[in-house]
Protein backbone atom coordinates (compact mmCIF):
# COMPACT_ATOMS: atom_id res chain seq x y z
CA UNK A 1 0.00 0.00 0.00
CA UNK A 2 1.20 3.56 -1.01
CA UNK A 3 1.10 5.63 2.68
CA UNK A 4 2.60 8.89 0.66
CA UNK A 5 -0.47 9.91 -1.43
CA UNK A 6 -2.90 9.29 1.58
CA UNK A 7 -5.36 12.48 2.34
CA UNK A 8 -5.03 13.45 6.45
CA UNK A 9 -8.87 11.47 6.96
CA UNK A 10 -7.62 8.30 5.20
CA UNK A 11 -4.42 8.29 6.90
CA UNK A 12 -6.26 9.03 10.42
CA UNK A 13 -8.79 6.28 9.38
CA UNK A 14 -6.38 3.79 8.65
CA UNK A 15 -4.14 4.26 11.94
CA UNK A 16 -7.60 4.39 13.96
CA UNK A 17 -8.21 0.90 11.88
CA UNK A 18 -4.72 -0.53 12.57
CA UNK A 19 -4.18 -0.75 9.12
CA UNK A 20 -0.51 0.70 9.02
CA UNK A 21 1.11 2.78 12.05
CA UNK A 22 1.70 6.13 12.43
CA UNK A 23 5.60 4.78 12.42
CA UNK A 24 4.89 3.13 9.14
CA UNK A 25 3.50 6.79 7.98
CA UNK A 26 7.20 8.48 9.20
CA UNK A 27 8.84 5.27 7.26
CA UNK A 28 7.36 6.21 4.04
CA UNK A 29 7.91 9.68 4.22
CA UNK A 30 11.51 9.35 5.45
CA UNK A 31 11.51 6.76 2.09
CA UNK A 32 10.09 9.39 0.02
CA UNK A 33 12.12 12.24 1.14
CA UNK A 34 15.27 10.22 0.41
CA UNK A 35 13.99 9.50 -3.14
CA UNK A 36 13.56 13.07 -4.26
CA UNK A 37 16.16 14.55 -1.81
CA UNK A 38 17.90 16.51 -5.32
CA UNK A 39 14.35 18.85 -4.79
CA UNK A 40 16.35 20.21 -1.36
CA UNK A 41 13.00 20.66 0.68
CA UNK A 42 14.42 20.32 3.98
CA UNK A 43 16.73 22.89 5.84
CA UNK A 44 16.82 20.61 8.72
CA UNK A 45 15.18 16.81 8.98
CA UNK A 46 13.82 15.34 12.55
CA UNK A 47 12.98 11.88 11.45
CA UNK A 48 14.48 10.55 14.49
CA UNK A 49 12.19 12.71 16.85
CA UNK A 50 9.47 11.80 14.39
CA UNK A 51 9.94 8.00 14.71
CA UNK A 52 9.77 8.27 18.61
CA UNK A 53 6.82 10.40 18.40
CA UNK A 54 4.68 7.91 16.23
CA UNK A 55 5.80 5.19 18.85
CA UNK A 56 3.81 6.82 21.36
CA UNK A 57 1.23 7.19 18.97
CA UNK A 58 0.93 3.63 17.99
CA UNK A 59 1.38 2.57 21.86
CA UNK A 60 -1.77 4.75 22.70
CA UNK A 61 -3.61 3.07 19.18
CA UNK A 62 -2.61 -0.72 20.87
CA UNK A 63 -4.36 0.48 24.38
CA UNK A 64 -7.40 1.44 22.57
CA UNK A 65 -7.20 4.87 23.18
CA UNK A 66 -9.34 7.73 20.86
CA UNK A 67 -6.50 9.97 18.74
CA UNK A 68 -7.46 13.24 17.07
CA UNK A 69 -7.24 13.73 13.33
CA UNK A 70 -3.97 15.33 13.21
CA UNK A 71 -2.06 12.88 15.77
CA UNK A 72 0.09 10.71 14.31
CA UNK A 73 0.04 12.60 11.17
CA UNK A 74 3.83 13.82 9.85
CA UNK A 75 4.06 17.42 8.67
CA UNK A 76 7.07 20.00 7.11
CA UNK A 77 7.44 22.90 8.56
CA UNK A 78 8.96 26.45 7.20
CA UNK A 79 12.06 27.22 9.25
CA UNK A 80 10.55 30.90 9.84
CA UNK A 81 8.30 28.78 12.83
CA UNK A 82 10.46 28.38 15.99
CA UNK A 83 10.15 25.36 17.26
CA UNK A 84 11.64 24.56 20.68
CA UNK A 85 15.13 22.74 20.63
CA UNK A 86 14.87 22.34 16.69
CA UNK A 87 17.37 24.71 14.62
CA UNK A 88 15.40 27.65 13.05
CA UNK A 89 17.62 29.52 9.83
CA UNK A 90 15.10 31.55 8.41
CA UNK A 91 17.49 29.51 5.24
CA UNK A 92 19.61 32.84 6.60
CA UNK A 93 23.84 32.65 7.26
CA UNK A 94 22.69 34.95 10.44
CA UNK A 95 20.74 32.35 12.01
CA UNK A 96 22.39 29.20 10.73
CA UNK A 97 22.89 27.99 14.54
CA UNK A 98 19.74 29.47 16.08
CA UNK A 99 18.07 27.24 18.45
CA UNK A 100 14.86 28.96 19.87
CA UNK A 101 13.62 28.14 23.17
CA UNK A 102 10.37 28.55 22.18
CA UNK A 103 7.63 27.24 20.01
CA UNK A 104 5.34 29.40 17.62
CA UNK A 105 1.47 29.71 18.71
CA UNK A 106 0.67 27.61 15.49
CA UNK A 107 3.35 24.96 15.84
CA UNK A 108 2.16 24.88 19.79
CA UNK A 109 -1.27 23.98 18.68
CA UNK A 110 -0.43 21.66 16.30
CA UNK A 111 1.78 20.00 18.96
CA UNK A 112 -1.24 19.55 21.56
CA UNK A 113 -2.58 18.04 18.25
CA UNK A 114 -0.26 15.43 17.92
CA UNK A 115 1.20 16.18 14.57
CA UNK A 116 4.71 14.94 14.14
CA UNK A 117 7.55 16.89 12.98
CA UNK A 118 9.58 15.85 9.65
CA UNK A 119 11.73 18.66 9.75
CA UNK A 120 11.84 22.38 8.63
CA UNK A 121 11.63 23.31 4.79
CA UNK A 122 13.70 25.54 2.94
CA UNK A 123 12.41 29.23 1.96
CA UNK A 124 13.92 32.36 0.66
CA UNK A 125 16.02 33.66 3.61
CA UNK A 126 14.02 35.44 5.96
CA UNK A 127 10.68 34.65 3.23
CA UNK A 128 11.92 37.39 1.03
CA UNK A 129 11.96 36.01 -2.64
CA UNK A 130 9.28 34.36 -4.99
CA UNK A 131 11.40 31.10 -6.04
CA UNK A 132 13.18 29.53 -2.86
CA UNK A 133 16.50 30.33 -4.41
CA UNK A 134 17.76 33.00 -2.27
CA UNK A 135 18.29 30.69 0.80
CA UNK A 136 21.56 30.91 2.42
CA UNK A 137 21.15 26.61 1.66
CA UNK A 138 20.19 26.81 -1.96
CA UNK A 139 17.51 26.53 -4.40
CA UNK A 140 14.03 24.15 -4.13
CA UNK A 141 13.19 22.47 -6.88
CA UNK A 142 10.10 22.13 -8.51
CA UNK A 143 8.82 18.26 -8.34
CA UNK A 144 6.75 18.25 -11.75
CA UNK A 145 10.88 19.24 -13.53
CA UNK A 146 14.03 19.70 -11.01
CA UNK A 147 15.16 22.64 -14.20
CA UNK A 148 12.56 24.59 -12.43
CA UNK A 149 11.79 26.39 -9.20
CA UNK A 150 9.37 25.67 -6.88
CA UNK A 151 8.61 29.26 -6.31
CA UNK A 152 8.57 31.10 -2.77
CA UNK A 153 9.34 32.24 -0.10
CA UNK A 154 7.53 28.88 1.18
CA UNK A 155 8.96 26.94 -1.94
CA UNK A 156 10.16 23.67 0.45
CA UNK A 157 6.96 23.09 2.15
CA UNK A 158 5.00 23.31 -1.03
CA UNK A 159 7.28 20.99 -2.94
CA UNK A 160 7.12 18.64 -0.24
CA UNK A 161 3.34 18.45 0.03
CA UNK A 162 3.46 17.97 -4.06
CA UNK A 163 6.19 15.18 -4.08
CA UNK A 164 4.39 13.40 -1.15
CA UNK A 165 7.49 14.06 1.22
CA UNK A 166 4.79 14.76 4.20
CA UNK A 167 0.70 15.28 4.38
CA UNK A 168 0.79 18.84 5.06
CA UNK A 169 2.81 21.63 5.07
CA UNK A 170 3.12 24.98 6.88
CA UNK A 171 3.68 28.12 5.42
CA UNK A 172 3.93 31.78 5.62
CA UNK A 173 2.01 34.42 2.51
CA UNK A 174 2.98 38.12 3.00
CA UNK A 175 2.46 39.14 -0.40
CA UNK A 176 1.63 35.52 -2.20
CA UNK A 177 4.56 33.01 0.01
CA UNK A 178 2.05 30.63 0.39
CA UNK A 179 0.00 30.73 -2.71
CA UNK A 180 2.84 31.12 -5.28
CA UNK A 181 4.69 27.70 -4.49
CA UNK A 182 1.65 25.67 -4.20
CA UNK A 183 0.23 26.97 -7.37
CA UNK A 184 3.42 26.52 -8.96
CA UNK A 185 3.83 22.91 -7.46
CA UNK A 186 0.40 21.68 -8.24
CA UNK A 187 -1.14 21.71 -4.62
CA UNK A 188 -2.81 23.68 -2.32
CA UNK A 189 -2.36 26.64 0.15
CA UNK A 190 -4.44 28.80 1.79
CA UNK A 191 -3.47 33.09 2.63
CA UNK A 192 -5.49 33.33 5.75
CA UNK A 193 -7.62 36.74 6.89
CA UNK A 194 -4.65 39.12 8.29
CA UNK A 195 -4.54 38.00 12.27
CA UNK A 196 -6.85 34.43 11.49
CA UNK A 197 -3.53 32.48 12.65
CA UNK A 198 -1.23 33.92 15.47
CA UNK A 199 2.04 35.20 14.04
CA UNK A 200 3.54 34.61 17.61
CA UNK A 201 7.10 32.67 17.29
CA UNK A 202 7.71 33.57 13.13
CA UNK A 203 9.89 35.25 12.59
CA UNK A 204 8.70 38.90 10.94
CA UNK A 205 8.80 40.19 7.70
CA UNK A 206 5.73 42.84 6.98
CA UNK A 207 3.90 42.81 9.88
CA UNK A 208 0.94 44.22 8.62
CA UNK A 209 1.19 41.81 6.12
CA UNK A 210 2.42 38.45 7.40
CA UNK A 211 -0.24 35.38 7.66
CA UNK A 212 0.43 32.03 8.68
CA UNK A 213 -1.35 28.92 6.75
CA UNK A 214 -1.33 25.54 5.87
CA UNK A 215 -0.51 23.94 2.31
CA UNK A 216 -1.84 19.94 1.73
CA UNK A 217 -3.19 18.13 -1.47
CA UNK A 218 -6.69 18.75 -0.85
CA UNK A 219 -9.57 21.00 0.58
CA UNK A 220 -10.45 18.53 3.67
CA UNK A 221 -7.10 18.61 4.28
CA UNK A 222 -6.41 22.42 4.75
CA UNK A 223 -9.90 22.57 6.79
CA UNK A 224 -8.91 19.96 9.10
CA UNK A 225 -4.96 21.89 9.60
CA UNK A 226 -6.61 25.11 9.96
CA UNK A 227 -9.39 24.01 12.58
CA UNK A 228 -5.86 23.34 14.65
CA UNK A 229 -4.65 26.73 14.41
CA UNK A 230 -6.83 28.98 13.64
CA UNK A 231 -8.25 31.61 16.51
CA UNK A 232 -7.10 34.41 18.68
CA UNK A 233 -3.69 34.54 20.50
CA UNK A 234 -3.22 36.26 23.39
CA UNK A 235 0.39 36.32 22.13
CA UNK A 236 -0.33 37.95 18.99
CA UNK A 237 -1.93 41.61 19.64
CA UNK A 238 -3.28 41.13 15.76
CA UNK A 239 -5.62 38.36 16.47
CA UNK A 240 -8.90 39.97 16.81
CA UNK A 241 -11.38 37.51 18.47
CA UNK A 242 -12.86 36.13 15.54
CA UNK A 243 -15.14 33.14 16.18
CA UNK A 244 -13.84 29.49 14.44
CA UNK A 245 -15.84 27.84 12.48
CA UNK A 246 -15.28 24.19 12.09
CA UNK A 247 -13.85 24.43 8.48
CA UNK A 248 -14.87 20.73 7.46
CA UNK A 249 -18.78 21.40 7.93
CA UNK A 250 -19.87 23.46 4.60
CA UNK A 251 -17.41 21.55 2.15
CA UNK A 252 -19.95 19.34 0.24
CA UNK A 253 -22.53 21.93 -0.04
CA UNK A 254 -21.15 22.82 -3.41
CA UNK A 255 -21.63 26.52 -4.92
CA UNK A 256 -25.48 26.87 -6.97
CA UNK A 257 -26.55 30.13 -6.74
CA UNK A 258 -23.00 31.97 -6.19
CA UNK A 259 -21.88 34.58 -7.83
CA UNK A 260 -18.25 34.60 -9.05
CA UNK A 261 -16.28 37.80 -9.93
CA UNK A 262 -13.91 37.87 -12.78
CA UNK A 263 -11.78 40.73 -12.60
CA UNK A 264 -10.05 42.11 -15.82
CA UNK A 265 -6.85 43.14 -14.34
CA UNK A 266 -6.22 39.67 -13.21
CA UNK A 267 -6.38 38.44 -16.81
CA UNK A 268 -4.66 41.60 -18.85
CA UNK A 269 -1.34 41.75 -20.86
CA UNK A 270 1.84 39.96 -18.87
CA UNK A 271 -0.85 36.70 -17.79
CA UNK A 272 0.75 33.83 -20.01
CA UNK A 273 -1.67 32.14 -22.07
CA UNK A 274 -1.23 28.74 -21.07
CA UNK A 275 -2.15 29.98 -17.51
CA UNK A 276 -5.35 32.00 -18.96
CA UNK A 277 -6.50 28.83 -20.89
CA UNK A 278 -6.44 26.74 -17.76
CA UNK A 279 -8.04 29.06 -15.29
CA UNK A 280 -10.66 30.52 -17.47
CA UNK A 281 -11.57 26.37 -17.90
CA UNK A 282 -11.76 26.28 -14.29
CA UNK A 283 -14.42 29.17 -13.92
CA UNK A 284 -16.20 27.90 -17.12
CA UNK A 285 -16.65 24.45 -14.63
CA UNK A 286 -18.15 26.57 -11.98
CA UNK A 287 -20.77 27.92 -14.38
CA UNK A 288 -21.73 24.12 -14.89
CA UNK A 289 -21.70 23.88 -11.28
CA UNK A 290 -24.51 26.23 -10.93
CA UNK A 291 -22.46 29.24 -10.18
CA UNK A 292 -23.00 32.54 -11.87
CA UNK A 293 -19.89 34.81 -13.30
CA UNK A 294 -20.19 38.54 -12.92
CA UNK A 295 -17.82 40.74 -14.64
CA UNK A 296 -15.87 43.33 -11.89
CA UNK A 297 -13.00 45.46 -12.03
CA UNK A 298 -10.29 46.20 -9.50
CA UNK A 299 -8.54 49.06 -11.24
CA UNK A 300 -5.80 49.34 -8.20
CA UNK A 301 -4.07 46.31 -9.01
CA UNK A 302 -1.28 47.64 -11.40
CA UNK A 303 -0.34 49.60 -8.36
CA UNK A 304 -0.20 46.35 -5.69
CA UNK A 305 3.62 45.90 -6.61
CA UNK A 306 4.72 49.23 -5.66
CA UNK A 307 2.53 49.41 -2.87
CA UNK A 308 4.17 46.33 -1.59
CA UNK A 309 7.99 47.04 -2.19
CA UNK A 310 7.51 50.23 -0.36
CA UNK A 311 5.92 49.08 2.62
CA UNK A 312 6.76 45.59 3.09
CA UNK A 313 11.05 46.26 2.71
CA UNK A 314 10.06 49.34 5.64
CA UNK A 315 8.31 47.15 7.84
CA UNK A 316 11.25 44.55 7.28
CA UNK A 317 13.96 47.03 7.94
CA UNK A 318 12.59 47.43 11.35
CA UNK A 319 11.85 43.83 11.95
CA UNK A 320 15.17 42.74 11.04
CA UNK A 321 16.95 45.54 13.22
CA UNK A 322 16.80 43.16 16.08
CA UNK A 323 19.39 40.72 14.04
CA UNK A 324 22.09 42.24 15.26
CA UNK A 325 24.64 39.18 16.96
CA UNK A 326 24.34 39.72 20.42
CA UNK A 327 20.94 37.84 22.01
CA UNK A 328 20.85 35.63 18.71
CA UNK A 329 22.47 35.73 15.58
CA UNK A 330 25.89 35.53 13.70
CA UNK A 331 29.01 36.40 15.30
CA UNK A 332 31.33 38.35 13.25
CA UNK A 333 34.46 36.38 11.80
CA UNK A 334 37.12 38.56 12.11
CA UNK A 335 38.03 40.93 14.80
CA UNK A 336 36.11 43.56 15.43
CA UNK A 337 36.93 47.01 17.53
CA UNK A 338 33.92 48.16 19.05
CA UNK A 339 30.19 47.24 19.28
CA UNK A 340 29.46 49.38 15.79
CA UNK A 341 31.62 47.67 13.78
CA UNK A 342 30.25 44.24 15.66
CA UNK A 343 26.86 45.33 14.75
CA UNK A 344 27.76 46.11 11.21
CA UNK A 345 29.68 42.83 10.81
CA UNK A 346 27.42 40.80 11.53
CA UNK A 347 24.59 42.09 9.36
CA UNK A 348 26.90 42.22 6.77
CA UNK A 349 28.26 38.94 6.34
CA UNK A 350 24.90 37.53 8.15
CA UNK A 351 22.13 38.78 5.60
CA UNK A 352 22.63 37.69 2.02
CA UNK A 353 22.30 39.81 -1.24
CA UNK A 354 18.09 40.22 -1.21
CA UNK A 355 17.93 40.94 2.55
CA UNK A 356 20.09 43.99 2.51
CA UNK A 357 18.41 44.91 -0.85
CA UNK A 358 15.71 45.51 0.94
CA UNK A 359 16.54 46.67 4.39
CA UNK A 360 18.52 49.45 1.97
CA UNK A 361 14.90 50.05 0.31
CA UNK A 362 13.12 50.13 3.39
CA UNK A 363 15.56 52.34 5.73
CA UNK A 364 15.84 54.72 2.40
CA UNK A 365 11.48 55.05 1.94
CA UNK A 366 11.12 55.35 5.67
CA UNK A 367 13.75 57.93 6.27
CA UNK A 368 13.45 61.49 6.89
CA UNK A 369 12.26 63.72 3.74
CA UNK A 370 11.06 60.39 2.23
CA UNK A 371 8.62 58.74 4.59
CA UNK A 372 6.01 60.58 3.42
CA UNK A 373 6.68 60.69 -0.72
CA UNK A 374 7.13 56.61 -0.65
CA UNK A 375 5.63 55.40 2.36
CA UNK A 376 2.84 57.20 3.80
CA UNK A 377 1.43 57.66 0.24
CA UNK A 378 1.71 53.66 -0.17
CA UNK A 379 -0.17 53.18 2.74
CA UNK A 380 -3.04 55.59 1.22
CA UNK A 381 -2.97 53.58 -2.38
CA UNK A 382 -3.51 50.73 0.10
CA UNK A 383 -6.36 52.18 1.04
CA UNK A 384 -7.99 52.39 -2.70
CA UNK A 385 -6.84 48.50 -2.63
CA UNK A 386 -9.03 48.01 0.39
CA UNK A 387 -11.52 50.00 -1.13
CA UNK A 388 -11.42 48.19 -4.62
CA UNK A 389 -12.42 44.92 -3.10
CA UNK A 390 -15.21 46.72 -0.96
CA UNK A 391 -16.58 47.63 -3.76
CA UNK A 392 -16.23 44.54 -5.62
CA UNK A 393 -17.67 41.89 -3.00
CA UNK A 394 -21.16 44.04 -3.45
CA UNK A 395 -21.34 42.31 -6.44
CA UNK A 396 -20.06 39.26 -5.86
CA UNK A 397 -19.86 36.73 -3.44
CA UNK A 398 -16.45 34.86 -4.42
CA UNK A 399 -13.63 36.64 -7.37
CA UNK A 400 -11.37 34.12 -9.09
CA UNK A 401 -8.25 34.58 -10.81
CA UNK A 402 -4.45 33.19 -11.80
CA UNK A 403 -1.98 32.75 -8.90
CA UNK A 404 0.97 33.59 -10.69
CA UNK A 405 1.35 35.06 -14.20
CA UNK A 406 2.99 32.41 -15.26
CA UNK A 407 4.15 28.09 -14.45
CA UNK A 408 7.63 27.68 -12.55
CA UNK A 409 10.04 29.88 -14.37
CA UNK A 410 13.48 28.39 -14.70
CA UNK A 411 16.19 27.79 -12.20
CA UNK A 412 18.63 31.37 -12.38
CA UNK A 413 16.38 32.72 -14.63
CA UNK A 414 15.05 35.71 -12.47
CA UNK A 415 17.71 35.52 -10.04
CA UNK A 416 19.64 38.50 -11.65
CA UNK A 417 17.00 41.14 -12.23
CA UNK A 418 15.39 42.09 -8.83
CA UNK A 419 12.06 43.63 -10.48
CA UNK A 420 11.15 41.09 -12.82
CA UNK A 421 11.17 38.33 -9.64
CA UNK A 422 9.22 40.86 -7.58
CA UNK A 423 6.41 41.00 -10.48
CA UNK A 424 5.85 37.23 -10.19
CA UNK A 425 3.88 38.36 -6.47
CA UNK A 426 1.45 40.79 -8.95
CA UNK A 427 -1.33 38.74 -8.85
CA UNK A 428 -0.99 37.54 -5.18
CA UNK A 429 -0.35 40.82 -3.51
CA UNK A 430 -3.93 42.69 -3.89
CA UNK A 431 -5.41 40.16 -1.48
CA UNK A 432 -2.48 40.47 0.93
CA UNK A 433 -2.92 44.31 0.91
CA UNK A 434 -6.28 44.05 1.57
CA UNK A 435 -5.87 41.20 4.47
CA UNK A 436 -8.22 39.20 2.45
CA UNK A 437 -8.17 35.16 2.45
CA UNK A 438 -7.38 33.32 -0.89
CA UNK A 439 -6.53 29.76 -2.01
CA UNK A 440 -4.26 28.48 -4.60
CA UNK A 441 -5.97 25.22 -6.32
CA UNK A 442 -4.12 23.12 -8.65
CA UNK A 443 -6.20 23.77 -12.17
CA UNK A 444 -4.10 22.51 -14.90
CA UNK A 445 -0.70 22.41 -16.85
CA UNK A 446 1.05 24.69 -19.22
CA UNK A 447 2.03 23.09 -22.08
CA UNK A 448 5.11 22.11 -21.02
CA UNK A 449 4.03 20.03 -18.45
CA UNK A 450 3.94 22.55 -15.20
CA UNK A 451 0.95 23.33 -12.68
CA UNK A 452 -1.20 26.32 -12.61
CA UNK A 453 -3.17 27.67 -10.18
CA UNK A 454 -6.42 29.00 -10.09
CA UNK A 455 -7.13 31.84 -7.21
CA UNK A 456 -9.81 32.26 -5.42
CA UNK A 457 -10.31 35.06 -3.15
CA UNK A 458 -13.22 35.85 -0.88
CA UNK A 459 -13.91 38.49 2.13
CA UNK A 460 -12.18 38.84 5.11
CA UNK A 461 -13.06 35.91 7.39
CA UNK A 462 -14.29 33.94 4.46
CA UNK A 463 -12.35 30.76 4.66
CA UNK A 464 -14.97 28.68 5.22
CA UNK A 465 -17.24 30.11 1.81
CA UNK A 466 -13.58 29.44 0.27
CA UNK A 467 -12.95 26.13 1.51
CA UNK A 468 -16.02 25.06 0.08
CA UNK A 469 -15.62 26.61 -3.25
CA UNK A 470 -12.63 24.73 -3.41
CA UNK A 471 -14.29 21.29 -2.35
CA UNK A 472 -16.77 21.82 -5.06
CA UNK A 473 -13.81 21.94 -7.76
CA UNK A 474 -12.25 19.21 -6.34
CA UNK A 475 -15.57 16.74 -6.97
CA UNK A 476 -15.78 17.53 -10.52
CA UNK A 477 -12.01 17.89 -11.16
CA UNK A 478 -8.88 15.28 -10.85
CA UNK A 479 -6.07 18.00 -11.17
CA UNK A 480 -5.66 18.28 -7.43
CA UNK A 481 -4.58 13.93 -7.78
CA UNK A 482 -2.33 14.53 -10.35
CA UNK A 483 1.04 13.12 -9.09
CA UNK A 484 4.67 13.79 -10.52
CA UNK A 485 6.97 11.18 -11.59
CA UNK A 486 10.69 10.73 -10.21
CA UNK A 487 12.62 8.66 -12.71
CA UNK B 1 3.27 67.10 1.17
CA UNK B 2 1.96 64.63 -0.92
CA UNK B 3 1.37 65.83 -3.77
CA UNK B 4 2.41 64.31 -6.84
CA UNK B 5 4.98 67.41 -7.53
CA UNK B 6 6.62 66.42 -5.01
CA UNK B 7 7.30 63.06 -5.78
CA UNK B 8 8.20 64.28 -9.41
CA UNK B 9 11.00 65.88 -7.87
CA UNK B 10 12.22 62.64 -6.42
CA UNK B 11 11.97 60.74 -9.22
CA UNK B 12 15.33 63.02 -10.76
CA UNK B 13 17.29 61.82 -8.43
CA UNK B 14 19.82 58.57 -8.72
CA UNK B 15 21.15 57.34 -5.78
CA UNK B 16 25.64 57.89 -5.05
CA UNK B 17 27.34 55.79 -3.47
CA UNK B 18 27.68 58.08 -0.48
CA UNK B 19 23.94 58.15 -0.16
CA UNK B 20 24.24 54.20 -0.72
CA UNK B 21 27.02 54.36 2.11
CA UNK B 22 24.65 57.02 4.26
CA UNK B 23 22.11 54.45 4.36
CA UNK B 24 24.04 51.87 5.32
CA UNK B 25 25.27 53.46 8.11
CA UNK B 26 21.70 53.54 9.41
CA UNK B 27 20.90 50.17 8.67
CA UNK B 28 23.81 49.43 10.38
CA UNK B 29 25.08 47.21 7.34
CA UNK B 30 28.52 47.02 6.23
CA UNK B 31 28.70 46.93 2.30
CA UNK B 32 32.27 45.87 0.41
CA UNK B 33 32.22 48.15 -2.86
CA UNK B 34 31.11 46.11 -4.97
CA UNK B 35 28.09 45.83 -3.02
CA UNK B 36 27.64 49.34 -2.65
CA UNK B 37 28.38 49.81 -6.60
CA UNK B 38 25.64 47.38 -7.29
CA UNK B 39 23.13 48.88 -4.54
CA UNK B 40 23.67 52.19 -5.81
CA UNK B 41 22.13 50.89 -9.56
CA UNK B 42 19.84 48.49 -7.95
CA UNK B 43 18.23 50.84 -5.28
CA UNK B 44 17.88 53.77 -8.08
CA UNK B 45 15.98 50.90 -10.45
CA UNK B 46 13.39 50.06 -7.51
CA UNK B 47 12.54 53.31 -6.47
CA UNK B 48 12.06 54.43 -10.09
CA UNK B 49 9.45 51.43 -10.65
CA UNK B 50 8.02 51.92 -7.38
CA UNK B 51 7.12 55.71 -7.96
CA UNK B 52 4.14 54.25 -9.94
CA UNK B 53 1.84 55.17 -6.88
CA UNK B 54 2.58 58.85 -7.20
CA UNK B 55 0.55 59.42 -9.86
CA UNK B 56 -2.61 58.95 -8.02
CA UNK B 57 -4.02 61.70 -5.81
CA UNK B 58 -4.40 60.81 -2.18
CA UNK B 59 -5.26 63.90 -0.87
CA UNK B 60 -8.61 62.59 1.04
CA UNK B 61 -7.17 58.92 0.96
CA UNK B 62 -6.99 57.77 5.08
CA UNK B 63 -3.57 55.76 5.13
CA UNK B 64 -3.83 52.21 6.06
CA UNK B 65 -1.64 50.55 8.65
CA UNK B 66 -3.88 47.85 10.23
CA UNK B 67 -6.37 45.93 8.13
CA UNK B 68 -8.92 44.65 10.39
CA UNK B 69 -9.92 47.51 12.24
CA UNK B 70 -8.24 46.86 15.53
CA UNK B 71 -6.58 49.49 17.49
CA UNK B 72 -4.80 49.75 20.89
CA UNK B 73 -5.10 45.96 22.18
CA UNK B 74 -4.63 45.95 25.57
CA UNK B 75 -3.68 43.66 28.96
CA UNK B 76 -2.83 43.63 32.48
CA UNK B 77 0.63 43.89 32.82
CA UNK B 78 1.16 40.63 34.60
CA UNK B 79 3.37 37.85 33.76
CA UNK B 80 0.95 35.06 32.37
CA UNK B 81 3.07 32.47 31.03
CA UNK B 82 6.13 31.86 30.56
CA UNK B 83 7.44 30.21 27.13
CA UNK B 84 11.04 29.47 28.68
CA UNK B 85 13.35 30.55 31.29
CA UNK B 86 15.82 33.55 31.07
CA UNK B 87 19.04 31.45 30.79
CA UNK B 88 17.66 29.50 27.78
CA UNK B 89 17.39 32.94 26.09
CA UNK B 90 20.71 33.66 27.08
CA UNK B 91 21.65 30.28 25.48
CA UNK B 92 21.01 31.73 22.26
CA UNK B 93 23.47 34.32 22.03
CA UNK B 94 26.73 33.50 20.38
CA UNK B 95 28.52 36.04 22.59
CA UNK B 96 30.11 34.79 25.88
CA UNK B 97 27.93 35.15 28.82
CA UNK B 98 28.56 36.42 32.64
CA UNK B 99 26.32 36.52 35.49
CA UNK B 100 23.36 36.29 33.52
CA UNK B 101 24.15 38.81 31.24
CA UNK B 102 26.16 39.03 27.53
CA UNK B 103 29.16 40.37 27.65
CA UNK B 104 29.36 42.76 24.38
CA UNK B 105 32.20 44.91 22.69
CA UNK B 106 32.78 48.36 24.99
CA UNK B 107 30.17 51.16 23.46
CA UNK B 108 32.42 54.44 23.97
Amino acid sequence: MDLNWLSITEAHLGLKEKKFSAKDLVLSCLDQIEKTKHLNTFITLTGDDALKQAGEVDAKIARGEEIGILEGIPAGVKDLFNTRDVRTTCASHMLENFVPPYDATAIARLKKAGYLLMGKTNLDEYACGASTESSYFGPTLNPWNREYVAGGSSGGSASGVASGQFYFGMGTDTGGSIRQPASLCGCIGLKVTYGRVSRFGVTALASSWDTVGPFARNAQDIAIVLNAIAGNDPLDATSPIVAVPDYTKNLTKGVHGLKIGIPKEFFAEGVDEDVRVAVLSAIKEYEKLGATLVDISLPMTKYGVAVYYVTMPTELSTNLARFDGIRFGHKPDGEVKDLYDYYTSSRGEGFGAEIKRRIMVGTFVSSAGYADAYYKQAQKVRTLIIQDFAEAFKKCDIIMAPVSPTPAFRVGAKSGDPIAMYLADALTIPASAAGIPAISLPCGFSSNGLPVGLQILGPQWSEDLILQVASAYEQASSWHNMRPSFK
Amino acid sequence: MNTPSRLAKVRLMKLSKEQVLKIANLARLKLTDEEVGRLSDQLTDILTYVEVISELDTKLVTPTSQVTGLSNVVREDVVTEQLCSPDELLEASPLPKDEHQIRVKKVL
